[in-house]
This record gives structure tokens, C-alpha cells and sequence, in this order.
């Protein structure tokens, strides 16, 4: 099984050790797993502003990088998501329509594909996990509380078997955290309000990191933490399930 | 709101200048959407009535022209008179016409979205008749002057003592009264006094039956059925999606709306209007006002299965914490910002916009519209007939030259400077949206990109 | 013509057919007392609820709770009395305004949400239900249906002018979301269960 490593562009500018420990979970589970380095984007901040006319070039440069895997891993279930939805060719749909069906977000390849049952980790502090929307809602990550309907959590199986860790409860288990890709700052004043109301839910529960399979929603209430002075941390979901 | 020039971002922020405010907006719904969740949770077969529903309406779509005719018809034979009306106006001057035939100059109204739509009540208004509204919410947002800004509650965003200042000026209680209990007892008493002198009354539709000829108006506060059964004339107002086939569908769908909007399991009244009473005059106008257009619209014309339970707007993070004014259009929230840019795409470019696209409305939404795909698609369309603003497209252009080629992406440098000059949030400064409120990641000393080519490539 | 021209543009427009549900059926609890169901759902939006033997009940409690209200109607011929007279028709509808207590036998009561149904030929008149000040209900045990499904299978194609469910007595929460029962129709809703 081979696995090509998608590393999101803000995730690789900005949040690396996401990303290295995407890669080091990975290998330390046996996965043979290559970053293609021509990588840049899934395209998805042009499309959701309504430009995805313009994703074109972008879509097939996604594809030269990813075409010929067995799996392609990602830890961000917002890309993850657009690619499965939106990647498309004119000259290769064939290649892309296999890609949407291999692309996996990462919690959901360890849960689906490779049922990690133990993983040996350990965070001896309490989380809360924030459920970030296109990963639970897109790729159903986690059952959503609109439905009717039994109650599963991949990233609460995966979070469960880190030792010490301390799961938090929440008020509001999956509102969104506002950051909406170009919404957060078309839409400022909401973005923020509903950025701090979401860190709030997790400081009154007493969280000590805040979790999740995306690094924009994190990055966005990284940024609310840090001007609030908080001393809470965000933390890729990844860099928790990787922590020893 | 005609002419407004605001968008939804500058509504928005001045809506949260008041941060308090905002909270118990966004409390006060929160509160309805766990009352929603309460009630569909003790219906272990929601999710299959939710699939039920769709399929009907989906059915309806599909056959609306012969189910429109079937209606038609059977009202007709019930003794009801039918008018059809192309868009707006067409529909304001049946209503004028009606009322001056009967040489009547005051109507009572019960809440009719439709109406709001086609900004009836300005309309007589011009015309010298006098229009009051005879839902407590819609009274209360009439005598401020003020569109609902919630298509099921549509005075809340208004607080108690707002509206004790609102009935002491326009109903003479004391100053300084706020007690709801009060509030609800002096409007009662004003509209009684109404009910018993109103000639006409209007009232919307919730349903109509093509089987039957049938309407089905459904209100809590009983004024729907004050007004039409006091009235010597009763004119319903329907858009034409408004049909289901068959009566046995009520049970689907009276299951599904008030849980779905208030978690109540069924309204006080849901009053079935089949024929006139003997000596009233009962009329049906049935209006387009762009739902043909809309229907011919593929990607969006099922935001047409619409039957107005405003739990989209209730679960909607946005809506809460904006307020249903900031969307200036008479159907607010996310299925507002689907149905408005049929209306005028120019003039609502900025609503598909103001989502996060979390998707929690379709998943409430008990019709399974496709809202939050809807919003996504709308984005699309807009930027194509060129509504979106220059700069954004100027920025968009660059993101994509840049993301486009591997090579540019990574000239542009170490960590974080390809973002610092090209991603719009990236600026440390007062200009910047993000920087405003919260601040910027930090750039680390290398990318995953370097951190890769150092540590594993090489090896 | 608008309605021409409507038309034609639905046909125009709309999809290809897709067919209806065949089935309107949905899993039921067979366990659940309806009349207990039926008690909590009335209980809990605001009704007052009576179990009684028989019609002999009825009148005694009315008096007892309605002591001081004036004009009083029943439409239920079982159930009029020197205390409690019997509706009598004027087609001036307006002239119901001062009744403050009517009462009715609903044809069909549901269990999962406490909606009597009422058809026109047991209202008096249309207006009388809604104009009261107080609403009382007559419930017999055996209109009982689960569900809304069971009720629209027993009305089937009825005829009437006019029907209605109705649930309760009439309410607003548009201030605040603060219930207050009492807007513009009845103020209270009274219901004797009986078999």
C-alpha cells in the first residue's frame, strides 16, 4: 500500500509539525508514505469564493502529484473534503475520479482503513476536541447532533486511546468555529464573534489544548487565544495521537 | 427594505458592535434550536419523515403545472375564487382589487411571508387602506416600522422592553411595562377590537391540496382564524409551491414543521379551509413573483420544497450572531440567501456569501434542501455573471497563478512569506480583517515542505 | 393571462417526473397507551384534563370551574343543562364576541400531540371556537389515533367547508420566547376524557 502525504498549503507554511506528525504517525504504523513535492493546493480557497472556474491548473497539478497512489492522506478533512466534492479534469477525469475515491482525512484513514486499535500515546492533559464542520458534516467524521441517528466519534475512538489524555464535554458539541475559509475576513465581525464564542465553550470547560482534524479552524481560534492572552494551546489532532 | 445599499457584512458589524446584545441573540435561538433537537429525538422514524417529505415535494417540483390546474379546478368547485398573479405588483393589485370592489378600506392580515415579499402592506399603504398585522410578532415589528426579521418569530431581535416603549406610545400602557404577560394581554385586546371590526381578511397558506382544493393555515395564536371567520371577505396568498398532492401528506408534513421550527409537536390551530362559509366571499391568489425562473434553475430549484419552518436560521451560526435585518431581504438566513439572488443576483451578491458553509442548515431542514451546497453553488454563479467585487478577483487571479505552479509557490521563499504577501489575511496591520480581532500564526523557521526534503528526502 | 403564462413556464421548467412515496407508513410504538399519551401531550402544552366515568361528571366540574363566566354554550346536546345552555345559531358571526365558554365534541383526538380534530358541522359556527374566551372538549377514548397518520387515515375524504385541528389553547412566545397562553383565541383549553 503505497500513500501519498497531502500536506495542505497553510498547514506547510505555517503549521509544519502538523504535518510532521502526520508523517511520523504514519510511519510509525507501518504505512509506506511519500510527500510528493509539487504539491501546493487543493484549490479550495478560490472555490469557495466562488472561483473554482479558475481551479483548473491547480486540479491538475493535484493530480499529477497524487494519481498514481494506492491511498492519499491528509490531515485536513476541509481539503479532504474538496477534493472528494470538487476535483475534476477535463484532460485526465478519469485519474481524478479515482483520486476522490482514495482521498481519506487522516483520523478517518486510521479508524477506516488501517482500524488502529492502540496506539500508544500518551498527553496527560485535558482536551477539548473541536469538531471542525466539513470533516463531521462533509466527511462524517462524527455523528452530527441534527440527526436522528446512533452516536460515533472517529477522532473521540482515536483520542480515547491516548493515554492521560482528558477529554472536556462542551455546551455546544459542533457549532462551527467561524473561520470559513475566505469568510473570516469578508465577514469579520461575525467570523471573530463566533471564533471567541467557540474558544470560550472550551476555556469554561477547563480545556488545556484545544484539538481537531483541522488546522484553519485552529489556526483561526489560535488567533482569538493569543489576543486574548490565554495560555491554551492548539494542537492538530495529529500532534496529540503522535505525542509519547 | 427596498433600496437598501447595505450589505451583509456592514449589517453584520454594526449588529455586533452591541456584544451582549449578540449573545442573547444568539442564546434566544440556540435555546429554539435545542428545543427542536428535543422534540425530533423523541420521534425515533424523524430521519425517514424527513426522506418522506422530500420525496413528496421532489414530486411536486416535478409535476407542479398539473397539481397547480388539479388545485384549480377543485377550488373552483368548492366555491372559491382563484387568481393567478405573475409577480408582485400583479399580486398587490388583486389584493387592491378585491378589497375595492367590497368598497372596503381596512384589512386585518395574519402572517404571510408571501406578503412581506411583495411589500403589500406599503402598497395599500399608498393606496389609502390600512393594513394591520394580526400576529403579535408581525404587530409589533409593523408598529416599529420594521420588516420581521424571522420568517416564524418575527420580532426576535427585539427585547421586552423595546416593545413595552413600542405599545406604550402606539397602546397607551404605562411606561416601563415589559412584562410579556401584560404585552400579549394589551395587544390581545387591541386586536380583538380588530377582528370584530375588519371587513377583509388576509391570511397565508401553508399548504394547499391538489386532490382537494383545500388550504391549510397553521397558527399558534388563533388570529389566522379570528380574521377569516369574522371577515365577510377572505383572500389567501400562496406562492405556487405551496401545493402537496394529497390530504393523507398532512401528516408528513404537520409532523415535521413545528417540531422542525419551535420543537412543539403541532401548531394550536392548523385550520383547513375548503369552502366558504355561506355569504363570505373567500379568494386564493397564487403567485409566481420568479419561482418559475427559479424552477428552471437546476441547481436550485429545490430550495422551492421550502414549507417556511425558519430552522435553518435557528441552527445557522451566522444568522444567530447577525441578525435577520443584516440579510436585508424578507426571507432571512440561509435559505433566504438561496432564494434571494433569484429575486435580483446583483442586489444579493453579498448573501451566499455569508455562510461558513458548515452545512448544519440542511441537516435540520426538514425537507433535506441542499442548503449549505446551494450557497457554494450560488458563489459560483455570481462570480461568473461578474457580481463580485474587482479586488477580490484581482487577489483571487494572483492565489491561483501562484497555487497553480509548484515552482512559484516555492520561489516564493521560506515559510510563511509566500503567504505573508498573497494570502489577504496575512498583514500585521490595522487594514487587516484578520489582525483586527485575532492575531497571526507565527512563520516557523522552515515549512513541512523544507522539513521534508532535510529529514526524509535525503536520507 | 398570468395563469397561462405560469403555467406554461412550469412546464418549461420543471424536472422529469419523479414518482410519490407509495407508502406512508412508519414504524409505531403498538405498546403506547394512547389515552395516557394523549393526558401528557395535552398536560404539556397547557390544557386541563379530566378522566371521567360518564357525561353526568361533566356539567358539575364546568360549573365549578367557570364560576363567575356569563354566557356559556354547549354545541354537545348531552350536555345542556339550566346551567349550560344550548348554541343557537346567528349567522352574524361577531355575535359570539361575548361567549366565554363553548363546548365541543372534536371527531378525532391524536395521541402524539393532542390535536382534536373539529369539523364545521360540530362548531356552531366557524368563528365560535376561536372567539371563545375558554374552550372545554369532550373527548371520547375511543377517537383515539397514535399518530397524524392514523388521524388523516380515519378523516379520508371527508367532506367539509371547514375543519381544523386544534391543540390546546391558543399561545405566543413572540416576546422574548416567553410563553404566554392567551393570545387571540381561547384562553384556556378544558378536556374531559370519557369512554
Amino acid at each position: 500500500m503505497r500513500v501519498g502525504l497531502f500536506i495542505p498549503c497553510y498547514v506547510d507554511q505555517f503549521y509544519p509539525n502538523a504535518g510532521i506528525a502526520t508523517y511520523q504517525l504514519l510511519r510509525k504504523l507501518g504505512v509506506d508514505v511519500t510527500y510528493p513535492t509539487g504539491q501546493t493546493c487543493c484549490g479550495q480557497p478560490m472555490a469557495n469564493s466562488g472561483f473554482e472556474h479558475l481551479t483548473k491548473d491547480c486540479n491538475n497539478l493535484f493530480i499529477d502529484n497524487f494519481a498514481e497512489f494506492d491511498y492519499i492522506v491528509s490531515p485536513s478533512g476541509s481539503c479532504t473534503l474538496h477534493i472528494k466534492d470538487h476535483l475534476h479534469s477535463e484532460e485526465a477525469e478519469e485519474k481524478a475520479t479515482g483520486i476522490r475515491h482514495k482521498i481519506y482525512e487522516l483520523v478517518e484513514f486510521l479508524v477506516d482503513i488501517l482500524k488502529v486499535k492502540d496506539l500508544h500515546a500518551r498527553f496527560p492533559h485535558k482536551v477539548g476536541l473541536h469538531q471542525s464542520c466539513h470533516g463531521q458534516r462533509g466527511l462524517f467524521l462524527t455523528q452530527m447532533t441534527e440527526l436522528v441517528a446512533p452516536y460515533f466519534s472517529k477522532p473521540q475512538q482515536l483520542l480515547s486511546q491516548v493515554e492521560g489524555l482528558e477529554l472536556i464535554a462542551l455546551s455546544r458539541e459542533d457549532e462551527c468555529c467561524g473561520f470559513g475559509g475566505t469568510f473570516c475576513v469578508v465577514e469579520e465581525a461575525v467570523s471573530v464573534k463566533m471564533g471567541k464564542d467557540r474558544v470560550k465553550d472550551h476555556l469554561t470547560h477547563g480545556a488545556e489544548y484545544i484539538t481537531g482534524a483541522d488546522m484553519s479552524c485552529l489556526m483561526h481560534m489560535e488567533g482569538i487565544l493569543k489576543r486574548e492572552n490565554s495560555g491554551v494551546k492548539v494542537l492538530h489532532i495529529a500532534e496529540i495521537l503522535n505525542a509519547e | 427594505m427596498d433600496g437598501a445599499t447595505q450589505t451583509h457584512p456592514e449589517l453584520s458589524e454594526i449588529f455586533n458592535k452591541d456584544e451582549e446584545r449578540v449573545d442573547w441573540h444568539d442564546e434566544t435561538l440556540w435555546w429554539i434550536r435545542q428545543k427542536r433537537d428535543k422534540s425530533a429525538h423523541s420521534i425515533p422514524e424523524w430521519e425517514q419523515l424527513r426522506e418522506t417529505a422530500s420525496q413528496i415535494k421532489n414530486n411536486v417540483l416535478s409535476d407542479l403545472s398539473a397539481y397547480l390546474v388539479s388545485f384549480e379546478e377543485k377550488a373552483l368547485a368548492n366555491g372559491i375564487i382563484v387568481h393567478w398573479a405573475a409577480d408582485a405588483a400583479e399580486h398587490n393589485r388583486i389584493v387592491h382589487g378585491i378589497l375595492k370592489e367590497n368598497g372596503i378600506q381596512q384589512m386585518v392580515k395574519s402572517k404571510s411571508m408571501l406578503t412581506e415579499e411583495c411589500h403589500l402592506n406599503e402598497y395599500l399603504e399608498q393606496q389609502g387602506l390600512d393594513v394591520i398585522d394580526s400576529d403579535l410578532g408581525e404587530r409589533i415589528v409593523q408598529l416599529a416600522k420594521e420588516p420581521p426579521s424571522h420568517i416564524v418569530l418575527p420580532c426576535i431581535h427585539k427585547k421586552k422592553e423595546e416593545i413595552g416603549d413600542l405599545f406604550h406610545i402606539h397602546l397607551g400602557v404605562p411606561a416601563g411595562t415589559s412584562d410579556p404577560q401584560i404585552l400579549t394581554e394589551t395587544a390581545r385586546q387591541h386586536l380583538r377590537e380588530t377582528f370584530l371590526t375588519r371587513r377583509a381578511a388576509l391570511t397565508g397558506v401553508n399548504f394547499a391540496i391538489a386532490e382537494t382544493g383545500e388550504f391549510v393555515v397553521c397558527t399558534n395564536e388563533g388570529n389566522a382564524d379570528m380574521g377569516a371567520h369574522l371577515a365577510d371577505v377572505h383572500i389567501a396568498s400562496m406562492g405556487i409551491e405551496k401545493i402537496i398532492p394529497e390530504r393523507r401528506h398532512l401528516g408528513v408534513f404537520l409532523r415535521l414543521l413545528t417540531r422542525s421550527a419551535t420543537g412543539q409537536p403541532i401548531t394550536t390551530y392548523s385550520s383547513h379551509f375548503k369552502k366558504p362559509r355561506p355569504g363570505q366571499q373567500m379568494h386564493i391568489v397564487i403567485v409566481d413573483n420568479g419561482r418559475t425562473i427559479q424552477m428552471g434553475r437546476e441547481d436550485f430549484r429545490n430550495s422551492l420544497k421550502c414549507i417556511r419552518c425558519g430552522a435553518c436560521m435557528n441552527t445557522c451560526p451566522v444568522y444567530r450572531r447577525s441578525g435577520g435585518h443584516s440579510y436585508h431581504n424578507a426571507i432571512s438566513g440561509p435559505i433566504g440567501a438561496i432564494l434571494a439572488p433569484n429575486l435580483d443576483m446583483k442586489k444579493y451578491a453579498d448573501l451566499p456569501f455569508a455562510s461558513t458553509l458548515c452545512g448544519s442548515c440542511s441537516n435540520v431542514c426538514p425537507v433535506k434542501i441542499d442548503i449549505h451546497q446551494q450557497l457554494y453553488k450560488w458563489r459560483q454563479v455570481i462570480v461568473k455573471e461578474g457580481y463580485a467585487d474587482s479586488t477580490k478577483k484581482i487577489g483571487m487571479q494572483l492565489m491561483t497563478f501562484t497555487l497553480s505552479s509548484p515552482a512559484v509557490y516555492r520561489t516564493a521563499g521560506k515559510a510563511g512569506r509566500w503567504f505573508l504577501k498573497h494570502v489577504p489575511f496575512a498583514v500585521n496591520n490595522k487594514f487587516n480583517p484578520w489582525y483586527k480581532q485575532r492575531d497571526m500564526p507565527e512563520a516557523p523557521a522552515e515549512s513541512f515542505g523544507e522539513w521534508y526534503k532535510k529529514n526524509v528526502k535525503k536520507s | 393571462m398570468s395563469r397561462d403564462k405560469i403555467l406554461a413556464a412550469l412546464r418549461q421548467n420543471q424536472p422529469e417526473k419523479v414518482a410519490l412515496p407509495t407508502t406512508l407508513s412508519f414504524e409505531r410504538d403498538v405498546n403506547l397507551n394512547l389515552a395516557e399519551k394523549f393526558k401528557a401531550m395535552a398536560e404539556g402544552i397547557g390544557s386541563k384534563v379530566y378522566m371521567v366515568a360518564g357525561f353526568g361528571e361533566i356539567g358539575p366540574v364546568i360549573g365549578m370551574d367557570f364560576p363567575s363566566e356569563k354566557r356559556i354554550v354547549s354545541t354537545v346536546p348531552e350536555l345542556v343543562s339550566a346551567a349550560i345552555p344550548a348554541f343557537v345559531l346567528d349567522a352574524d358571526p361577531h355575535t359570539y364576541e361575548d361567549v366565554d365558554v363553548a363546548i365541543f365534541k372534536p371527531r378525532i383526538a391524536v395521541a402524539e400531540n393532542s390535536a382534536l380534530w373539529i369539523t364545521e358541522d360540530r362548531m356552531g359556527v366557524r368563528a365560535l371556537p376561536f372567539i371563545t374566551q375558554h374552550i372545554v372538549m369532550l373527548v371520547d377514548i375511543a377517537l383515539l389515533v397514535p399518530d397524524m397518520h392514523a388521524a388523516y387515515e380515519k378523516i379520508g375524504s371527508a367532506d367539509y367547508g371547514f375543519s381544523t385541528f386544534i391543540a390546546g389553547p391558543s399561545k405566543t412566545a413572540d416576546i422574548e420566547q416567553s410563553l404566554v397562553l392567551g393570545a387571540h383565541g381561547p384562553r384556556s383549553m378544558t378536556i374531559f376524557m370519557y369512554s
